[in-house]
């Protein structure tokens, strides 16, 4: 039963990390270069901006639930598996989520990129 | 690429990286939160006073204010494997600050995330929405008519 809780906690972690990462990038396009923003209208219009934007406020939402699903996930399993296994599917799963909702440009260097990083964190673990 | 924008995914690293690497160290030093239960609340929020802890999370709130920044100019799918580097420094870390073991697998490990920067870092940073932003309208994804249909 633990092993299902885990893998369980994993699934949650992955798919709220991926659409929270997803949401804060979707939320940063609609509002623009945050630096040039800054240049022209000052700073404290840029944080407002930021944290009245809904897919802001949305994206940490999920960061939040990836975050519960975290220690949720510790509480059955062994930090060794679930820190390297949650990272490296989050990886895939944004590059997967950037594709069909953001329609980011995935090509092969990107994907090579994103598989090599599963494959570095995956032996980070050892 | 503008070296202000190299600067903006260094700062993701350096930050995030140290920052997570204090509140480890924080997190380490708090008594009483090997089980879960309803009394470890109060020590989790005892835990936020800890100076380390205070540390660590201002550095994650710059390493926020750092990735938001990047992710208004950049790919999600170019920020995150560019600033992997993140990986490699958080082991030199433990290595070296918190005095963990660096097998032979993670220095393999550490050797795959560099080339994966290397891979990313020389492709273009923004590869959507280039008839939009030349337009001077808002991009469309499948989001954006999510939303529209929210507000409708």
């Amino acid at each position: 039963m633990n092993t299902l809780y885990v893998w369980l906690g994993i699934a949650v972690i992955v798919l709220g990390s991926a659409a929270g990462d997803c949401l804060l990038a979707y939320a940063m396009k609609r509002i623009g270069h945050l630096g040039e923003l800054r240049r022209a209208r000052g700073t404290l219009h840029v944080v407002g901006r930021v944290l009245t934007s809904p897919a802001f406020l949305l994206g940490i939402v999920c960061m939040a639930v990836a975050f519960f699903s975290t220690l949720f996930a510790l509480r059955f399993g062994d930090l060794s598996l679930v820190g390297p296994a949650s990272a490296s599917l989050t990886v895939i799963a944004d590059s997967i989520f950037a594709k069909l909702f953001l329609r980011e440009h995935v090509d092969r260097r990107r994907w090579a990129a994103a598989i090599l990083v599963v494959g570095g964190v995956i032996m980070l673990a050892h | 690429m503008t070296w202000r924008k190299y600067l903006v995914l260094a700062a993701i690293v350096v930050f995030s990286s140290i920052g997570d690497t204090l509140l480890s160290r924080g997190m380490r030093t708090m008594p009483g939160l090997d089980q879960i239960g309803l009394s470890t609340i109060p020590r989790l929020i005892a835990a936020v006073f800890n100076p380390w802890v205070i540390v660590g999370i201002i550095f994650l709130l710059i390493f926020m204010a750092a990735y938001l920044t990047a992710l208004s100019w950049a790919d999600l799918t170019y920020v995150l494997p560019a600033t992997a580097v993140g990986y490699f420094m958080m082991a030199m870390l433990a290595r070296f600050f918190l005095h963990e073991q660096m097998s032979y697998w993670r220095w393999g490990g550490v050797g795959l995330i560099m080339a994966a920067v290397g891979i990313v870092a020389n492709g273009p940073e923004l590869t959507r929405h280039h008839k939009d932003h030349a337009a001077g309208q808002q991009p469309s994804t499948p989001l954006s008519k999510v939303s529209q249909e929210v507000r409708s």
